[in-house]
């Protein structure tokens, strides 16, 4: 089911154009490449190299008239770094990654692990309906979970005010859950979650399909559990998919905006993460702060670059050895 | 034996419930905008309303949203989305092939180079950008934002697309320029039908990345029409009161086309995102 070319290792052997053509260097596959690499130069790699530039500058309603820019060198990253709202975002956007990644990684596995036990019928029907978590746009699941978790009508709260108030406490069919940031940050994992898992578990079932079966034989022979099984045989061979899983995950987890901004708005700054933070700052008021908002997305960017450098690696050394 | 098949129906329940749970969202979002309003505010929440009502469908279709029709937002969102999908396609085509079909220097700084912006934090990218387009006159225009999605949607696209170039046999085109077809009748009279069910999916990728979008359209579109549904969704919240009928219709409304899309192509989603990471 997973494409066994490999990302970024070498051709397959039918594209090989062989030794007779090969002496001398042909423009063919840099014409083919050259409209594609020209859109992703100016929309994305100028864009990255213009935050950090823009992050020493002061930009503001009178740049956007066409004053020029005014160079405040580091000024901006010593006013967030000394400022403890910065940190309070940061703090927010690195707990909640790690919690999302981590059930995300949990509960995705464990359905994966499910879909492969099951009848194919079944393992077909259990899959379409994770899929349809996965296929909601983020705006529809971040404002289906408002509605889950509101005030009136919201399902969550009657369902909480029915259970016993030993158990959950009481004074639930009022509850505004977007009130703190923690409650806020827990609608917003189940949601990110509940549509981050069925991507987690439709790619460690096509690992698990490609694991031969005579393994797991060969240990319940020599006596060993399902539990002893997974920790010995499944980890270690998924354990490629299991890093570029986890490292796409904590990509998409860190810089998470869509959700929270129709959960939680611009206005909530309690709540920010780095990304809300950077937006708000660059476009949040009627005196933007352009260059403020870069160095914040400078400091996102960065963290980032390290988690894609090791996803990278990753894929390089997959594709080198496959 | 009889242990097996008392697992086996565990496993069943199991199932059922990672079902019920997975679409348990999308079915009360779809409920709810077929219940009448007492029933959706009802202190006592029903799964399914025995009078079900059109009302809330007949709101977002015939009424405006903020003085714009929903088919505005609808022919917007289309538009974009139809720009993006035929330009990125033809990108990653054209790109795909070189990387599939031809072994050359920088062909893997290439593919790294797309595994990287792929990551690109776009919520960063979107301050520079907004100034860039600025300077263009391209901001507030539904152009612009073409252009960015394109952007966007290339590096996926190319990855996706070349395991799809790979898997044609080299031989037909040998075969095909043999009988003196030259490269560009090749690539339109063999590779481009044989590559069409990759471009498919591909295209509905595309699709669906600039139909989702929500960041970009929200920033750099000021007009109310030239919104995008997305946006539109924003404006029936901060009125008085949500109305949540409403809400659910336009939400059901904006979200059917993509799970019907998505469930067409999730094979070919995977293995475009996770290619390389198992051995074959």
């Amino acid at each position: 089911m997973l494409d066994t070319a490999s990302a970024v290792g070498k051709a397959p052997d039918r594209g090989d154009p062989g030794p007779a053509r090969s002496r001398r260097l042909r423009p063919g596959p840099y014409l083919l490449i050259l409209p594609a690499l020209a859109v992703i130069a100016v929309l994305m790699l100028w864009p990255i190299g213009q935050i950090g530039v823009m992050s020493l500058q002061k930009i503001g309603n009178r740049q956007l008239r066409g004053e020029p820019a005014e160079h405040v060198g580091l000024e901006y990253f010593r006013t967030i770094f000394a400022d403890p709202f910065f940190w309070q975002t940061l703090r927010h956007t690195v707990l909640f990654a790690a919690v999302a990644v981590t059930l995300t990684m949990t509960v995705g596995t464990l359905i994966g692990l499910l879909l492969n036990r099951l009848g194919r019928r079944m393992a077909n029907l259990v899959a379409g309906g994770v899929l349809v978590a996965w296929a909601t746009p983020p705006v529809t699941a971040a404002i289906i979970f408002s509605w889950l978790f509101g005030t009136t009508g919201g399902l969550v709260n009657w369902l909480l005010d029915r259970l016993p108030d030993a158990l959950v406490g009481g004074g639930w069919p009022d509850h505004n859950w977007f009130a703190t940031p923690l409650s806020t940050y827990t609608v917003l994992t189940v949601c990110v979650v509940w549509q981050a898992c069925p991507f987690v578990a439709v790619s460690v079932l096509a690992g698990l399909k490609s694991v031969p079966s005579e393994l797991y034989e060969a240990a319940r022979v020599d006596g060993s559990g399902p539990w002893r099984s997974f920790w010995t045989i499944t980890v270690p061979l998924l354990k490629p998919i299991f890093m570029v899983l986890i490292v796409m995950s904590v990509i998409w987890d860190f810089k998470v905006f869509t959700q929270l901004f129709v959960m939680s708005g611009l206005a909530n700054r309690d709540a920010f993460n780095l990304s809300l933070y950077a937006y708000s700052e660059a476009f949040g008021s009627l005196n933007p702060k352009l260059g403020m908002g870069s160095a914040i997305a400078v400091v996102l960017t960065l963290i980032l670059l390290v988690v894609t450098a090791v996803y990278v690696r990753v894929m390089v050394r997959q594709g080198e050895t496959a | 034996m009889r242990h097996r098949k008392l697992r086996a129906a565990g496993f069943n329940v199991l199932g059922l419930a990672v079902f019920a749970l997975a679409v348990f969202p999308v079915f009360w979002m779809v409920s709810t905008a077929f219940k009448p309003d007492d029933a959706i505010f009802s202190t006592t929440p029903k799964p399914i309303t025995l009078h079900p009502t059109l009302s809330h469908f007949g709101d977002v279709l015939g009424n405006p949203v903020a003085e714009v029709s929903f088919w505005t937002y609808f022919r917007n969102s289309l538009v974009l989305a139809l720009v993006t999908v035929v330009a990125s396609g033809l990108l990653a085509l054209l790109a795909a092939t070189a990387v599939a079909r031809f072994r050359f220097r920088f062909r893997t700084t290439f593919l790294v180079l797309l595994l990287i912006v792929q990551m690109a934090p776009l919520e960063a990218l979107v301050i520079p950008l907004f100034l860039d387009l600025r300077r263009l006159d391209l901001l507030n225009s539904l152009s612009g934002l073409a252009l960015v999605y394109i952007g966007f949607s290339v590096p996926f696209a190319v990855l996706m697309l070349r395991g799809f170039v790979a898997a044609i046999p080299k031989e037909l085109e040998e075969a095909a320029a043999l009988d003196g077809a030259g490269p560009v009748r090749v690539f339109f009279s063999v590779l481009l039908p044989l590559v069409a069910p990759g471009l498919v999916a591909t295209s509905i990728f595309s699709f669906i990345t600039a139909w989702n979008e929500f960041l970009f359209a929200f920033t750099f579109l000021d007009d109310q029409d030239k919104a995008t549904l997305p946006i539109m969704m924003q404006y029936f919240f901060g009125h008085s009161g949500n109305a949540w009928g409403s809400i659910m219709a336009a939400s059901t409304l904006l979200t059917l086309p993509v799970i019907v899309f998505f469930l067409a192509i999730q094979r070919r989603m995977v293995s475009g995102l996770t290619a390389g990471a198992v051995k074959g």
